[in-house]
């Protein structure tokens, strides 16, 4: 560790001089997020206001993927270049169990809504962290071929499943959360079960035994982009993925694609502060944070890309598509009509038995 | 000679004898040598040796139990885990006082991941617990054992503390146990459940895959690097800059355009269907499995082959054919016997770089490579960047290092090191 230290030393004072040039560093800060579509509507939302109302520079980096290995690696060099990260809800939970993110009193250092509800109150459940301040809620859900699935489209998410009824090849993402819940769910477990069936070894060999019905029709994704690609390409008939890149698929490039709300499973995406910053950075971290969060802002978000605002009083400001001109909201997942039948994933179990279902699934994928 | 011998030893222009002398001049020679070659070593010290090693040395650490819980673990040690019973108020009561003080420095949670890597579960009796204990009173608010169960009932699960026992000791052998499909059980390391066993499995795989396409690669390339050797230097130019042309597209480029060739509706299948060699509904399946993941592999790793066997083989010179024809040798004999073994030294190069690309490889695998086709490099980057379980990717990545080695050991042996040349 001391050797680290010195090393970072060297390596500081080698940067120093490059430092005194950009005297207003003080002024910069750096935003991590996912890239693409999605840094781009918060770029449009939240950076470039906040960079006209406080002339703070910021700079955009697009390594959300890799940012927990990243956090902990910068953690213990001692040298955290970040100031705000854009993180899924269990990458934060992972964050604050490590120590690596700062905890925060939700309700001193967000906005309330314009109505005077306090900050806790108007995000509600979706508070799943002590770090973690929510931005979106987004939903891994499926797409299907409309010109594929003859005259019947799907309706439920166990059609996905059905391989006599709907022949061809389905695209899953290539991790045990979700297609566990929606194999048990189809296997008959009740919803509220899912769990607590979940819990057992027994459940577990179930789950996988149901996905097993479909193991040779399966082509397993890693990137969001990935089913969206093979639904255009028609190498598959249906497909989840976030809804988001559907919906994009659908609006902006009018692929021959429908949307199957069913079983959509609910996910939140926000921010957190890395531990470690100076007292400065992160006053400025947090002010960004309050600024990009309120209750306006979140719904202007919407205003590019598909993703629901997390806090409940932005749900009706939500306008009509920038460019499109389309109305956002029913192409949401929280609109009523696409969320009658919901799977909301519990963050704690899985925080618990994540490396235990992990380990199983891909054991049971070499296979 | 005698005249010399008489006259003692022999001295230099100033007097010393020549053999100090000389050997003076030689270490400054060297120091002046290594002094040239202080900053590359340096360098690479620090920033390749230091910190792999410091990566390595995470496969066996595992002090953050007995630093974050240092009061239980002193507790713990009498404590029989066999006996069925959960431990003691006194246990406890140490419990009640590391979780304070970790819960108060945050690192609390840290523990439990740790520990959740053994045993599901823990992670969260851990978050409860802390979140409780920082607001205790720690000389009145007892009982203790109480106190836990009532956080969370795992508390009172004997196999808990056991874990907790077992992993007290400042190193561990349960990343490398793990990285071997193995864990510690009552009686010493046994075998993992069948359907948790995965590594070995995938070593093995990585092992025979990248030797399918070190050999694929060794096919493709060796005909190519020939005609590259033998045309005149004008067509072998233009010819080289298609062999490099890949070399500055980029990888996932390039692997993308492998799933726009091999993919069911893709440019192959499209043009089979067409000519009417397959069935519209029965499709090759060239993807998404070993079969993708070695075509494309292959294509990406060509050039450190062909490269290596072309400078080679532009040294062996064209008498050599041309004599042993004259002599009557066929033209399989004389390639057989006189131009491939001067050939050798260049497959043995191009062999050894591409084997050792191809088993530390996981991007191309993880997006061609389906199930069937990934490598043991794709589970370290998991455990990387995803699970956060930086022991056991070391574990698997020493194991990666130290088979390597043995390979570039027995292939020392059979082949000799000195066979191998890049020109």
């Amino acid at each position: 560790m001391n050797l680290t230290k010195t090393l970072m030393a060297t390596t500081a004072l080698g940067f120093a001089a490059g430092a005194v040039a950009a005297e207003d560093m003080a002024n910069e800060m750096t935003i991590v997020s996912w890239g693409g579509a999605y840094s781009a509507s918060q770029l449009n939302a939240y950076h470039k206001p906040y960079s006209e109302n406080t002339g703070v520079t910021i700079i955009n980096d697009e390594s959300s993927a890799e940012a927990v290995a990243k956090i902990r690696a910068m953690n213990e060099a001692g040298n955290v270049t970040w100031d705000v990260v854009d993180v899924v809800a269990s990458d934060a939970m992972r964050l604050c169990d490590e120590g690596l993110a700062e905890e925060l009193d939700h309700d001193a250092v967000l906005a309330a809504a314009p109505d005077g509800t306090s900050a806790s109150d108007d995000f509600g459940d979706l508070l799943v962290s002590d770090c973690f301040v929510p931005q979106i809620v987004y939903s891994t859900t499926f797409g299907y071929r409309t010109d594929m699935v003859g005259d019947t489209a799907p309706t439920t998410v166990c059609d996905i499943f059905d391989t006599t009824k709907y022949p061809g090849k389905r695209s899953l993402q290539k991790r045990p959360i979700d297609n566990v819940e929606w194999a048990l769910y189809c296997d008959g477990v009740a919803k509220d079960e899912l769990y607590d069936v979940l819990s057992t070894p027994e459940g577990v060999d179930r789950a996988l035994a149901k996905l097993d019905t479909i193991k040779n029709d399966v082509v397993w994704w890693t990137a969001g982009a990935e089913t969206p690609q093979l639904l255009a390409d028609g190498e598959v008939v249906m497909g989840s993925t976030y809804n988001g890149r559907l919906f994009s698929a659908i609006a902006e490039q009018n692929q021959p694609i429908g949307m199957l709300w069913d079983m959509q499973s609910f996910d939140l995406d926000g921010w957190i502060i890395p531990a470690g910053l100076s007292p400065e950075r992160k006053a400025r971290a947090l002010d960004y944070l309050k600024f990009a969060t309120d209750t306006q802002r979140l719904a202007d978000q919407a205003k590019y890309i598909s993703y629901g605002p997390a806090r409940k009083s932005s749900a009706p400001l939500v306008g009509k598509h920038e460019t499109l001109g389309i109305d956002m909201a029913p192409h949401m997942p929280t609109d009523p009509a696409n969320a009658s039948n919901v799977h909301i994933y519990d963050y704690e179990w899985w925080a618990d038995n994540r490396d235990d279902l992990d380990a199983k699934f891909q054991a049971w994928l070499a296979k | 000679m005698s005249d010399t011998t008489d006259t003692g030893p022999v001295l230099a222009a100033d007097g010393t004898p020549l053999k100090r002398s000389l050997s003076r001049a030689l270490r400054r020679q060297k120091m002046r040598a290594l002094m040239l070659i202080a900053p590359l070593l340096l360098f690479v010290l620090l920033t390749f040796i230091v910190p792999i090693g410091q990566m390595l040395f995470r496969s066996v650490e595992n002090d953050i139990v007995s630093r974050t819980l240092p009061n239980t673990v002193i507790a713990l040690q009498d404590w029989d885990a066999d006996s069925g019973q959960i431990p003691d108020e006194a246990i406890f009561t140490a419990l009640a006082i590391d979780m304070q003080a970790a819960a108060e420095a945050k690192i609390h949670t840290r523990v439990g991941s740790r520990l959740n890597y053994e045993k599901p579960g823990i992670s969260s009796l851990f978050r409860k617990a802390g979140r409780k204990a920082k607001k205790w009173d720690l000389e009145n608010d007892g009982p203790y054992q109480e106190k836990f169960i009532k956080i969370a009932k795992g508390w009172g699960d004997p196999e808990v503390w056991r874990t907790i026992q077992t992993y007290s000791s400042k190193y561990t052998a349960g990343y490398f146990l793990n990285a071997a499909d193995l864990q510690n059980g009552t009686e010493g390391p046994e075998w993992r459940p069948e359907n948790e066993q995965i590594y070995i499995t995938l070593f093995k795989r990585t092992l025979f895959m990248s030797m399918m396409i070190t050999v694929s690669c060794i096919i493709l390339a060796y005909p190519v690097a020939w005609i590259l050797a033998n045309l005149p230097s004008r067509s072998a130019n233009l010819l080289m800059i298609l062999v490099l042309l890949p070399f500055w597209t980029s990888l996932l480029v390039r692997t993308s355009a492998w799933k726009v060739m091999l993919q069911q509706q893709g440019v192959i299948n499209d043009t089979l269907v067409w000519l009417g060699l397959v069935a519209d509904d029965a499709r090759l399946v060239m993807i998404n499995n070993q079969f993708g993941t070695i075509v494309a592999m292959t294509h990406i790793l060509l050039p450190f082959m062909i490269l290596p066997m072309y400078s080679v083989m532009q040294t062996i010179q064209p008498t050599y054919l041309r004599a042993a024809k004259s002599l009557g040798a066929t033209n399989w004999t004389a390639f057989w016997r006189v131009y491939f073994p001067q050939s050798i030294p260049g497959i043995g190069a191009g062999s050894i770089l591409v084997f050792i690309l191809a088993i530390g490889y996981y991007i191309t695998p993880e997006l061609v490579g389906g199930t069937k086709g990934v490598f043991i490099s794709n589970r370290i980057a998991f455990h990387i960047s995803s699970s956060l379980n930086w022991g056991l990717a070391a574990a698997l990545g020493s194991i990666l290092l130290v088979v390597v080695l043995i390979l570039y050991w027995a292939y020392d042996k059979i082949v000799g090191i000195d066979n191998v040349k890049l020109g």
